[in-house]
């Protein structure tokens, strides 16, 4: 029985169903990151998938920018409890990145430009359900938000949404990332509030 | 990385219900709170909690908060600022009594955190209600007996809306306190009041060279300029951790 806090009210209103439990409204687009911003130069920049012993395939900037580049229109949510519905994004899809690829490993570890890594399963990545963003909100991604380019993964907790993404490691196993070995849950589905471990 | 050991014992857990014990104005919007949590166990410095509070007909808004208080034991510090347009902040400032009961659940993160184990010299870089996971580990510092060396450089509007000033005015011998006031400086402070630059961070903070810890908290604006900084004044950026407070 949960204590009821004395004289609290809340903002109250309507429960919103996009809402998923603990999470609250924002209109602003909160910036959380673990260290500086790392600032990357879009001619030096590479995405790549690889193994730990060989690259599968790379990208530079403008070899992904010709590659068709699709409309994302989702609601975002943070561990740190705030969410954004109906965010619009442009970037290319992990399925198009992936066509190009043959692997038989069924996890990925996130790696970023200043050393910032979150792991995923492959599942995860496909279907339609992840991107490499290049724009937020009709303008380029600004570094603090991720750019030049972040991974997107909406239907998970946004940490694993890698911001200033630098490439894809396949393994065969499940590893933690730098936040899921710091205290955060190793999936990150906010709709059932794994948060912590 | 130091810390996540102890962090990693599972101890999250459940809601635990802890009882308020003092509140202590800080500042015109800021407010300490002292929680007994049966339960808690101790923490490391730097690290989180959530707060749930629950209204009469159910309603629940749960924010995380940063503990001021490190080191065993079932009774924590927090120190809340009131945002304007919080829903929980203004409640723990405005609303919450001594004897209150609090729902709790924690201590959280691994990574923004500060053991008596470590040994390199440690520059803390707080702005506004930022001071408070710093003062965590200037806390914890101090009663360890740690030898490594402490400084902080503490970037406020006005010494009015300082936190914890009385104890940061009296610093222990390892600790070093620099005071940037960004609106008004005191009389007689060499410094003009002005946000803080580059050239603060060299005068004041520990070179690059003795590859410090460097723990920069405080609003998002406020870590961008000093991390960025930083790493121009040749901070390996993995030495600089941030924590940036954002939401309400």
């Amino acid at each position: 029985m949960a204590v009821i806090s004395r004289g609290f009210v809340g903002r109250g209103g309507e429960v919103n169903p996009d809402l998923p439990a603990g999470q609250y409204l924002t209109a602003d687009f909160p910036v959380l990151s673990a260290g500086p911003t790392p600032h990357i130069e879009t001619v030096d920049w590479q995405f790549s998938i690889r193994t730990d012993e060989e690259t599968l395939h790379t990208w530079s900037w403008d070899e992904l920018h010709a590659l068709p580049i699709e409309d994302i229109n989702t609601d975002i949510h943070c561990v740190t409890r705030w969410s954004k519905l109906g965010t619009s994004w442009r970037g290319v899809s992990l399925d198009t990145l992936f066509a190009t690829v043959k692997t038989t490993d069924k996890y990925v570890m996130a790696r970023s430009y200043g050393g910032y890594t979150t792991n995923v399963p492959l599942a995860d990545l496909l279907g339609g359900q992840a991107w490499i963003a290049l724009e937020f909100d009709g303008d380029k991604l600004d570094p603090e938000h991720g750019g030049p380019a972040r991974l997107l993964i909406p239907h998970l907790y946004f940490w694993k949404s890698a911001k200033w993404i630098h490439g894809l490691e396949m393994q065969s196993q499940d590893e933690p990332g730098f936040w899921e070995q710091n205290g955060y849950n190793m999936y990150g589905d906010p709709w059932l509030e794994q948060r912590y471990w | 990385m130091t810390g996540t050991s102890e962090a990693r014992d599972g101890r999250i857990g459940n809601w635990k219900v802890g009882v308020v014990t003092s509140i202590r104005r800080e500042s015109a919007s800021g407010r300490s709170i002292t929680i007994d949590v049966p339960g808690w166990g101790g923490n490391i410095a730097g690290q989180h909690t959530d707060v749930r509070l629950t209204a009469a007909n159910g309603y629940t808004a749960v924010r995380s908060y940063s503990v001021a208080s490190a080191g065993v034991g079932d009774r924590i510090e927090l120190a809340v600022d009131r945002l304007p347009t919080g829903e929980v902040s203004p409640y723990l400032v405005d609303t919450l009594r001594e004897g209150d009961e609090l729902e709790l659940r924690g201590p959280l993160g691994g990574w923004f955190v500060w053991t008596p184990q470590q040994t390199e010299s440690v520059q803390l870089i707080g702005g506004g209600s930022g001071i408070v996971p710093l003062m965590a580990m200037i806390r914890s510092h101090e009663a360890s007996g740690s030898d490594s060396p402490f400084r902080l450089l503490y970037s406020v509007r006005t010494p009015l809306d300082a936190f914890f000033r009385a104890e940061l005015e009296s610093p222990s011998a390892n600790l070093e306190v620099t005071w940037i006031f960004t609106r008004r400086a005191p009389s007689g402070c060499p410094r003009p009041a002005g946000r803080i630059t580059a050239a603060d961070l060299e005068a004041h903070g520990f070179p690059a060279a003795l590859s410090p810890t460097v723990f920069v908290c405080g609003p998002t604006g406020f870590v961008e300029t000093v991390a960025t900084a930083l790493v121009a004044l040749g901070h390996e950026p993995s030495r600089v951790k941030t924590e940036r407070f954002g939401g309400a």
